[in-house]
């Protein structure tokens, strides 16, 4: 018996963080999926989401900002806002550039609010991090993923609505042919910002969801590793374009991820120095393999008609 | 204050000649593939190990070590290049940006895996400063800004004078006018990710004999390398130096005013404001 | 015999034929030009023929040899040179760089070739250690035939050579043909200044929608009240 419930628990955790691991790879399908812009400064829309809510519903703060104890459903919105006018701000710096000087600048940005977090200790109580995030409504591990899968479904609504919607006509119309576009009297710059920035406010609820999820937050859970190479792993198998390939991504992803820990572990020990460099280096390994012999994913896009596209 | 200020310039001189050398390899390989190189901080990191293997293994100085950790980081990138990125070159410049990104934690893991996670160096001892009046000097630092020099002004040569060098250029220029012209692009593509391999295993190299050898050596200084590389304009070797110096100095006198934490945050700055308003990079005209 | 055929040639870049079934000869030291309207499919013939873009049917010769769809280096090994209408220089290379370059494939003493080149451009010579992007449009043609010589070609193929460039600079462009074509090298080009190419031309073809519409002499085709109407602009 005690094995089963042991295995449950695994269940209900691994579950949990692949619900918010899927958030954030549909976050970022938003982006790249739809869009085409390329954000590798996942990890730092992550991190001002979970910080956020840390700061906002902690009871309680011995030195750095936080301590107002709000209830959980403000965490997540102020989440939301703290990250609108910051992916504005970037967004409008960033929105027009080439991909790959977005994806440059996007990586600084990223470091930049690691940095940020790590140096301002007034705010975020640097290195040691920010301890004694609970769960909401006093709810138990099981609980808290029946909340996290709830989301999960209202996120995917919602991108999915937003994707056959006029808006994200617009948006593959930008991905796809940018001057043509344009010359159809679209405002590209808008409408590249208003994606970005409701890409970022995805990836900020998954860090709030995250941080009560965890309980504990330092710098350095927001590392590129995690917080952006993951999901990118992610999007790209399960099919960039597609939120349920996204979804699914998460899911074989993060399986992947979880048994290539077993895997380590069989592994003679004084073979491998480091256990987690030799999951990080399967996980790379399985990347470009899927780059080069199927890079549009397990699920690859399946596009609506474009209007005045049809052959 | 004067001092502390040509100190800092001082300084910065050194880590800009470091930049220099990651930032012309980017550049060249982003001139002729047409994809900014993420794991081209790691190749650094890769250099600077190859030389410890070389170092210790040999017992051997650490100068003796550099060409031979250039050839080796050299022989690594063309190897990658062939086993992972020739093959999706044609597919979309996007995946090969993202095959870079997953490059750079895979070589990240396996110096992890070879060498361990700690702090590691060349050679233990304390160098005596040379002291000229007031300013300070470590001779390794003299060592490193000549070494840098003369391989800059070797990549010069490289590029003026051979046939070869001349080739990247004109493919950097113009990719479709080169291959009309004949020029085989899958050499010229072998080149520059040999050059640009081995440029940056010095960068390393030299990185590590300043400070220590580290996983992430490599990786805290792509953002300043990427930086250099757009600042002088992108797809040119001599822009790439002229940015190099400029990211190193800025970076550190910019400790007079803000905590030294936030050093990589100036390299950025100065990017995205030459990427605002002077996309091309900083210098006017086609150094 | 011929230099050049080509022979009921289809090609395109996406799903639609450009070409459709288009038929072209050159002579050895003949000077062909291709007329026709916008849209026509005259550079996507030259880019085919030169292997820049995928033929579907039909095949190009080349001195009797069967050359469809090779890339363009073994075009170049074969004597073959082209250049493009746009952007056909290295911008941040010197002019003697660009010539250098030209000659790539060539091993051996380049300078010879150079003198020639230099004979036919005379300011090539002088400007040498300038930089082409920072020339005058029309030098930078020179630049960009001036590359194209340095193989030595048996076959020059010229995509607009004059456009965008003063009329006295376009005179200039057709004398400089001219004596190339009377060193032995077959010239096959693509002319918007219909009139004045013909003009030069021993023979010349008028394409439409990507196929054959009339074929002749130069003067011939000056002279045909059809083609003047529908494609020299009355």
């Amino acid at each position: 018996m005690m094995e089963l419930s042991g295995l449950i628990s695994y269940a209900v955790f691994f579950l949990t963080l692949v619900g918010i691991y899927a958030i954030l790879t549909l976050g970022l399908n938003v982006q790249w999926g739809m869009t085409g812009q390329f954000n590798i400064g996942i990890a730092g829309f992550f991190a001002v989401g979970a910080y956020s809510a840390a700061i906002l519903t902690t009871d309680r703060a011995d030195g750095w900002l936080g301590g107002f104890g709000l209830p959980f459903p403000a965490g997540l919105a102020g989440a939301i806002l703290i990250t609108i006018p910051i992916a504005w701000v970037i967004g409008r710096i960033t929105a027009n550039l080439r991909t790959d000087y977005l994806a440059i600048a996007t990586i600084g940005i990223a470091e930049i609010i690691r940095l940020f977090f790590l140096n301002e200790s007034w705010l975020s109580n640097g290195v040691r991090g920010i301890p004694g995030i609970s769960k909401p409504f006093g709810l138990g591990n099981t609980g808290y993923l029946f909340l996290v899968v709830g989301l999960v479904v209202a996120v995917y609504l919602l991108v999915e609505v937003a994707r056959r919607s006029p808006w994200g006509r617009v948006l593959r119309a930008i991905r796809d042919n940018e001057p043509a576009t344009a010359a159809a009297g679209k405002n590209i710059a808008h409408f590249r910002l208003q994606a970005f920035v409701v890409g970022s406010c995805i990836m900020a609820l998954a860090g709030a969801l995250y941080a009560h999820f965890v309980g504990f937050i330092s710098p350095e859970a927001f590392r590129p590793l995690y917080g952006t190479f993951l999901v990118w792993v992610m999007l790209i198998a399960g099919g960039s374009g597609n939120n349920l390939g996204a979804i699914l991504g998460a899911l074989v992803v993060w399986l992947v991820w979880s048994s290539t820990e077993m895997l380590a572990g069989l592994m003679p020990s004084g073979l491998v120095a480091s256990e987690s460099a030799f999951r990080i280096f399967l996980i790379g390994v399985l990347l470009q393999i899927i780059l080069v012999t199927r890079p549009s994913g397990l699920l690859p896009e399946r596009r609506p008609p474009l209007p005045g596209r049809d052959k | 204050m004067w001092i502390e200020v040509t100190q800092l310039f001082l300084n910065g001189l050194l880590l800009g000649s470091i930049l220099a050398l990651g930032a012309v390899g980017a550049t060249m390989i982003f001139g002729v593939l047409r994809f900014a190189h993420f794991a081209h901080g790691d190749l650094m990191t890769m250099g600077a190990y190859f030389a410890l293997l070389v170092v210790v293994g040999l017992n051997l100085p650490v100068m003796v070590a550099l060409p031979i950790a250039m050839l080796m980081t050299a022989a690594l990138a063309v190897g990658i290049d062939q086993v992972v990125y020739r093959r999706i070159r044609r597919v979309q410049p996007v995946i090969l940006l993202i095959s870079s990104f997953a490059t750079a934690l895979i070589l990240r893991a396996v110096v992890q895996m070879i060498w361990g996670s700690s702090n590691q160096v060349y050679a233990t001892g304390i160098q005596l400063p040379w002291r000229l009046g007031p300013l300070t000097i470590k001779p390794d630092h003299v060592l490193i800004f000549c070494t840098a020099t003369l391989l800059v002004i070797a990549v010069h040569l490289f590029l003026s004078r051979t046939r070869m060098g001349k080739a990247m250029r004109a493919m950097s220029d113009n990719m479709n006018l080169a291959l009309i012209t004949g020029i085989p692009a899958d050499r010229v593509i072998m080149w520059t990710w040999a050059i640009g391999g081995a440029l940056a295993a010095a960068a390393g190299v030299f990185l590590g004999m300043d400070t220590r050898l580290h996983p992430v050596m490599g990786w805290t200084l792509l953002l300043p390398v990427f930086a250099a590389t757009i600042v002088g304009g992108i797809g040119r070797p001599y822009g790439a130096i002229f940015g190099g110096l400029l990211i190193g100095c800025a970076m550190e006198l910019s400790t007079l005013i803000i905590p030294g934490a936030y050093k990589p945050a100036v390299a950025f700055a100065i990017m995205i404001l030459t990427l605002i308003f002077r996309p091309q990079g900083i210098i006017k005209g086609a150094l | 015999m011929s230099l050049l055929t080509a022979q009921n040639v289809y090609a395109g870049y996406g799903e639609a034929d450009i070409l459709q079934g288009i038929n072209l000869q050159v002579g050895g030291d003949e000077i062909v030009v291709i007329v026709g309207p916008n849209g026509a499919g005259k550079s996507t013939a030259m880019k085919a023929i030169f292997g820049l873009v995928p033929i579907r049917q039909g095949h190009i010769e080349y001195v009797g040899e069967d050359i469809t769809n090779q890339p363009p280096e073994r075009m170049v090994a074969r004597g073959i040179a082209y250049v493009p209408q746009e952007a056909n220089v290295f911008p941040s290379l010197s002019v003697l760089e660009n010539l250098e370059l030209g000659a790539y494939s060539i091993s051996g003493d380049i300078t010879p070739r150079l003198e020639k080149v230099y004979e036919i451009f005379p300011r090539l010579r002088e400007r040498r250690q300038q930089q082409a992007g920072v020339m005058s449009g029309g030098e930078r043609q020179m630049v960009a035939m001036g590359r194209a010589l340095m193989i030595e070609p048996r076959l020059l193929m010229l995509d607009e050579p004059t456009a965008g460039l003063s009329p006295r600079l376009i005179d200039e462009t057709f004398e400089r043909i001219r004596e190339i074509n009377a060193l032995g090298i077959g010239v096959l080009m693509v002319e918007q200044n219909a009139r004045q190419a013909l003009g030069i031309a021993n023979r010349g073809y008028v394409l439409a929608g990507g196929a054959n519409r009339h074929e002749d002499t130069g003067p011939a085709l000056l002279a045909d009240p059809d083609v003047a109407t529908m494609f020299l602009g009355g």
